[in-house]
């Protein structure tokens, strides 16, 4: 465990000795102001609440968090500190987990820095703060499995431009499979479980759901599982990159 | 009884290219074991399977009994390990990459400071401790990476070319403190100095296509040089002929080498048969030929000359 926070303190601390941190904080955000107030139009619709603004989360974390995620392991590969990281006595396991905490640690951070717009919300009208709170975990929970996706994908590359590329494209699949878009390729001919299990894949519509106020247990075991997946699929990715 | 250091048959194989090639040998407490090879050898790559870097297509590597195959974590907390050109996190500083090094050892509050410090002192970088690693010059780096090599005061220190990249007065720096650290552990260093061999290792293993083509201590391998106990002759440069006739007639000189001709002073190498003590038949002979001389010389062999010998013969 000790291993796991010394990289994730590492990491952490490796995000705000570059600009990276700084550029990352101050456009999310200046888009999050502008999708919120401007095309979410938080102040026209008269009601008290966030949904402006987390409506907008899935397209900005969907080139956001793989910028964050870019660099975790492609970064290591190509300076050759892969080398130094890995002879230390740690485990893969237990390194995919300090950078992963890293990557979601900062994420939180520049997340709780839009407290602004509830600051606002708040002084003009009486919002459900239950459901704030718990649209802030939705969006914290899509964009661990945002990174854990972008982790991944950074572990099979020394290219941190191929990572970020790779990465958006993987999420925007995820994001779009519940969407009619990639619905109606399968409508008609698919048999209607595939259609189902295609359409539970996809982020938005779970999304949506917790971000509604919903904690349903099936949304937080989708994301907590896709988590799993990719963090696990990280680690193979690493011992096998490794060893070739 | 186990060795600190014990490898057996240990292969790499990338696709059909075999880097590392059946290597085996032990190394135990108090020697230091110089890595040689021609670049390419396999020396890097056999050296990241000994810290479970790379696996190994086969065979093992145990140290201190532990497989690093199967106990990996308890492999490298024994070793101390710079890696090839040395690679650091260049955005922290040094006390920042020896604290998470520390950190992850498992070395926490005063234990914590101690080793920083300690190590720091001990390669001198402790004018370096609050600068950025990637604005450093490359020898301070090539220290930080020694310095968390060597942080948790490990049993077993690989070094991957420790003086690669640095200025005399720092290679024998680096060299001193292997020497002063070699008592009590194990340190393997690979390299292709061989001034580096004769100064701090007490064994040298010469590997060549991923092979081990010789293996010995430093006097064992200058002995197979032809040049081992050649005798060699400084002298004015007229007398140069009247000296080869008289070498020439001495039973065990083979051959006789002219290696400076320059005016006024010559220098020749009298070569010994299969390496034998030749040098009081020399001085005999010139002696009696009434050769007088400037400089005489028994040459324990070059290692240089067994080094291409072995590399190219394999």
């Amino acid at each position: 465990m000790s291993s796991v926070l010394a990289v994730c303190r590492r990491e952490l601390r490796a995000y705000f000795t570059t600009p990276l941190a700084y550029v990352f904080i101050v456009i999310f955000l200046a888009l999050n102001g502008a999708t919120t107030f401007y095309f979410g139009g938080l102040f026209d619709r008269g009601q008290a609440d966030m949904q402006p603004m987390f409506a907008f989360h899935p397209w900005l974390y969907l080139f956001l968090i793989p910028a964050v995620a870019m660099r975790l392991w492609a970064e290591e590969r190509k300076s050759g500190t892969l080398e130094l990281l890995m002879t230390l006595p740690l485990s893969t396991t237990q390194a995919v987990f300090g950078k992963f905490l890293s990557a979601w640690a900062f994420t939180a951070i520049a997340l709780a820095l839009t407290f602004p717009t509830w600051l606002t919300v708040a002084y003009l009208g009486d919002p459900d703060n239950g459901v704030i709170v718990t649209s802030y975990f939705g969006s914290l929970l899509m964009a661990g499995a945002y990174l854990a996706i972008g982790g991944f994908v950074s572990a099979m590359t020394r290219n941190q431009v191929i990572a970020f590329v790779v990465g958006a494209a993987a999420i925007f699949l995820f994001m779009m499979s519940g969407l009619e878009l990639v619905m109606s390729i399968f409508q008609g001919w698919a048999p209607r479980f595939v259609v189902d299990l295609v359409q539970s894949l996809s982020f938005l519509s779970h999304y949506d759901s917790v971000v509604r106020g919903v904690v349903d247990l099936r949304d937080l075991v989708f994301f907590l599982s896709v988590m799993g997946v990719f963090l696990f699929a990280n680690v193979v990715m690493v011992d096998l990159k490794r060893g070739a | 009884m186990s060795h600190m250091l014990e490898i057996d048959g240990l292969t790499k194989r990338f696709g059909s290219f075999t880097a590392v090639d059946g290597v085996s040998f032990t190394v135990d407490r108090g020697e230091v074991l110089g890595f040689l090879g021609p670049n390419g050898a396999g020396k890097t790559t056999a050296m990241r399977m000994v810290t479970g870097f790379l696996p190994p297509t086969a065979g093992r590597a145990l140290v201190d009994g532990f497989d690093v195959t199967v106990d990996p974590i308890e492999v490298k907390r024994r070793i101390g390990f710079l890696p090839e050109g040395a690679p650091l996190y260049e955005d922290m500083t040094p006390i920042e990459l020896l604290g998470f090094v520390a950190d992850v050892r498992g070395l926490a509050g005063a234990a914590k400071r101690e080793a920083i410090a300690r190590a720091a002192v001990r390669i001198n970088i402790e004018s370096v401790m609050h600068q950025a690693i990637g604005t450093l010059s490359k020898g301070y780096k090539r220290r930080v990476g020694i310095a968390q090599a060597i942080l948790h005061d490990p049993e077993i220190l690989i070094l991957d070319e420790p003086t690669d990249g640095l200025d005399p007065n720092q290679k024998h720096e680096v060299r001193r403190l292997i020497n002063e650290m070699a008592r009590d552990k194990v340190i393997v260093i690979s390299t292709h100095l061989l001034e580096e061999v004769e100064v701090v290792c007490s064994r040298a293993i010469i590997i060549a296509r991923g092979r081990i083509v010789a293996d010995g201590t430093p006097v064992e391998l200058e002995s197979r040089s032809s040049y081992h106990n050649a005798v060699s002759i400084r002298l004015p440069r007229d007398r140069l002929a009247a000296c080869r006739s008289c070498l020439e007639a001495i039973d065990g000189v083979v051959r006789i080498e002219v290696v400076s001709e320059g005016a006024p002073v010559a220098e020749l190498v009298a070569f010994a048969r299969d390496g034998q003590a030749i040098i009081d038949r020399v001085s005999e002979g010139l002696r009696r030929g009434d050769i007088r001389i400037e400089q005489i010389r028994v040459e324990r062999g070059r290692l240089d000359e067994v080094f291409r010998n072995v590399t190219m013969a394999a």
